[in-house]
């Protein structure tokens, strides 16, 4: 418990000083993990929803696998993204290991899924409701996920921040692919990694209850603005 | 329908802003593959600003067990290696991976265990004998179990004292397949035994019970060396800084301020590069 005393004191003590290594390293967390977000969102939204609305041979199979990889493991991720972004690998002339866009992508690959599935399960449920009114205007299954998609935008929220929340929280894909290069690829939680490597039980404690805040802070402004938004609509 | 338009034209924007900020013109920069025990120990953060200030060249670590570094370097990932293990380095260089291999600087390990000291191995000279009694007490042993350095050095004592220890392994021997850090961490908590660069135990701050108990064997000798790669068989290295970085290291300069590294007052690498330039 003594440990839990000091973890809060040291949080406490970098926040205050505004450690320019703690803000650097979290700055890098949130740009690495939002970008992962936003581009696992674009592509996950409507993979999601076109799972919902098409019916095709394998589409069970599909949702079934794309269900099953909410859970992949993050270092079989980070490795593959390795082998693939290493010197030796099919797209070693991009040279990106050990840089933050590989850790954009494996978050990205790690993330996907857990957008996928959820839309899915969203604008699926969404469909049932609305059928009746969207045959009866006649769209077609492409212009009625459109709406769909629109229409569910708030409820997607909760998907994309389960995606943001398993990125920003994750340590062994970016630690393989980043390689926790200090003033470069350290981000939250392979700097914790270290702290508990060296250690600082109290320094690494401090920066998970960090990382808990900002995620908390985050989750509480798109939620608090998606509210707002919502109200707005009137929807 | 304009609303939701909006949306996706503000998320793509943003996306494309942070991805500006990504890609931001790197300077120039070498990346060093490296060591557990030469990051925990805090010598990087130490070395590096001065050769950064000299040369202008980045360096940009990646602290792993000594066999993952010469992976990296094997498949052209790494521009420097400083790393501890003669034999894997020799066998790295004899297959032309490497330019060239200069010893830097030198520590040693350490046996440390819990301060009841079951095994009776306290104040031992003899790391081979420390590690007979440890086995015949069946006394709680971590290994890294990694192919680090470390692990491999560790591998070479059991062999010296004449025990198969793997055949104990998930009994007392416990292999954890981590870092040096994390692996005293373990030790902590299963009251163990673990041989440890002194490096990283000097600068180990959840040491628990855990003592030193045996140091001073000459077979505990620890050497630092510093590699270049290949750029033939590597053509993405950039040779030529990274040979101003190994140069930069074995020079009066470099050697000065290896030996100046302390912690709470106790040097932690010797420098004993055998031809100081400059």
């Amino acid at each position: 418990m003594r440990e839990m005393s000091e973890a809060v004191a040291a949080a406490v003590d970098l926040v205050a000083r505004a450690d320019p290594e703690l803000v650097e390293i979290v700055l890098l967390s949130l740009r690495v993990s939002v970008s992962a977000v936003i581009i696992a969102a674009l592509i996950g939204i409507p993979a999601g929803a076109a799972l919902a609305m098409f019916r095709f041979p394998g589409r069970q199979g599909l949702v079934i696998a794309v269900n099953a990889l909410m859970g992949l493991p993050p270092v079989v991720v980070g490795l593959c993204v390795y082998l693939l972004v290493s010197r030796s690998g099919p797209l070693g002339n991009w040279g990106i290991l050990f840089t933050a866009p590989a850790m954009i992508i494996a978050q990205t690959i790690l993330i996907v899924p857990i957008v996928t599935a959820l839309s899915r399960g969203v604008i699926e449920d969404l469909s049932t409701e609305l059928s009746e009114q969207l045959r009866s205007l006649g769209v077609g299954t492409s212009r009625a996920m459109l709406t769909l998609i629109r229409e569910a935008r708030y409820r997607l929220v909760t998907a994309v921040l389960a995606g943001f929340g398993r990125a920003i929280a994750e340590v062994g894909a970016v630690l393989i692919v980043g390689g926790n290069i200090a003033h470069h690829t350290r981000v939250m939680t392979t700097a914790i990694a270290l702290e508990t490597s060296r250690g600082n039980l109290a320094l690494a404690l401090g920066l998970g209850l960090i990382l808990i805040a900002v995620s908390l802070a985050i989750n509480a402004l798109v939620y608090l603005t998606s509210g707002i938004a919502r109200r707005r609509a009137g929807a | 329908m304009k609303g939701s338009l909006s949306w996706v034209r503000l998320l793509l924007l943003l996306g494309t802003a942070i991805v500006a900020t990504l890609v931001h013109p790197a300077g120039r920069f070498i990346t060093l593959a490296s060591t557990t025990s030469t990051q925990n120990s805090g010598l990087f953060d130490y070395l590096l600003p001065e050769f950064t200030r000299k040369t202008g060249i980045e360096v940009r670590v990646v602290a792993v067990g000594t066999g993952q570094a010469i992976e990296l370097a094997e498949s052209g990932d790494a521009d420097v290696l400083l790393v501890h293990d003669r034999a894997g380095e020799m066998k790295f260089m004899s297959e032309g991976h490497g330019v060239s291999r200069r010893e830097v600087m030198y520590n040693d390990y350490v046996i440390v265990g819990p301060g009841s000291d079951p095994a009776a191995v306290r104040g031992l000279n003899d790391a081979a004998q420390a590690f007979r009694r440890i086995a015949d007490a069946a006394a709680n042993f971590v290994s890294r179990g990694d192919d680090s350095g470390t692990n491999r050095q560790e591998l070479r004592l059991w062999e010296a004292a004449g025990i198969d220890a793997k055949s104990a392994s998930g009994s007392w021997y416990k292999e954890v397949g981590a870092g040096m850090g994390a692996t005293l961490n373990t030790a902590v908590g299963l009251d163990a035994y673990t041989l440890t660069d002194r490096a990283t135990w000097a600068t180990f701050r959840n040491r628990g019970d855990l003592e030193l108990l045996v140091e001073g064997d000459p077979r505990l000798f620890n050497q630092y060396a510093v590699i270049e790669i290949n750029p033939v068989l590597h053509p993405a290295v950039k040779a030529s800084d990274a040979r101003l970085f190994a140069e930069w290291l074995v020079s009066r300069e470099g050697q000065a301020l290896i030996g100046a590294f302390t912690i709470d007052g106790q040097a932690l690498f010797f420098p004993n590069a055998t031809t100081p330039e400059n």
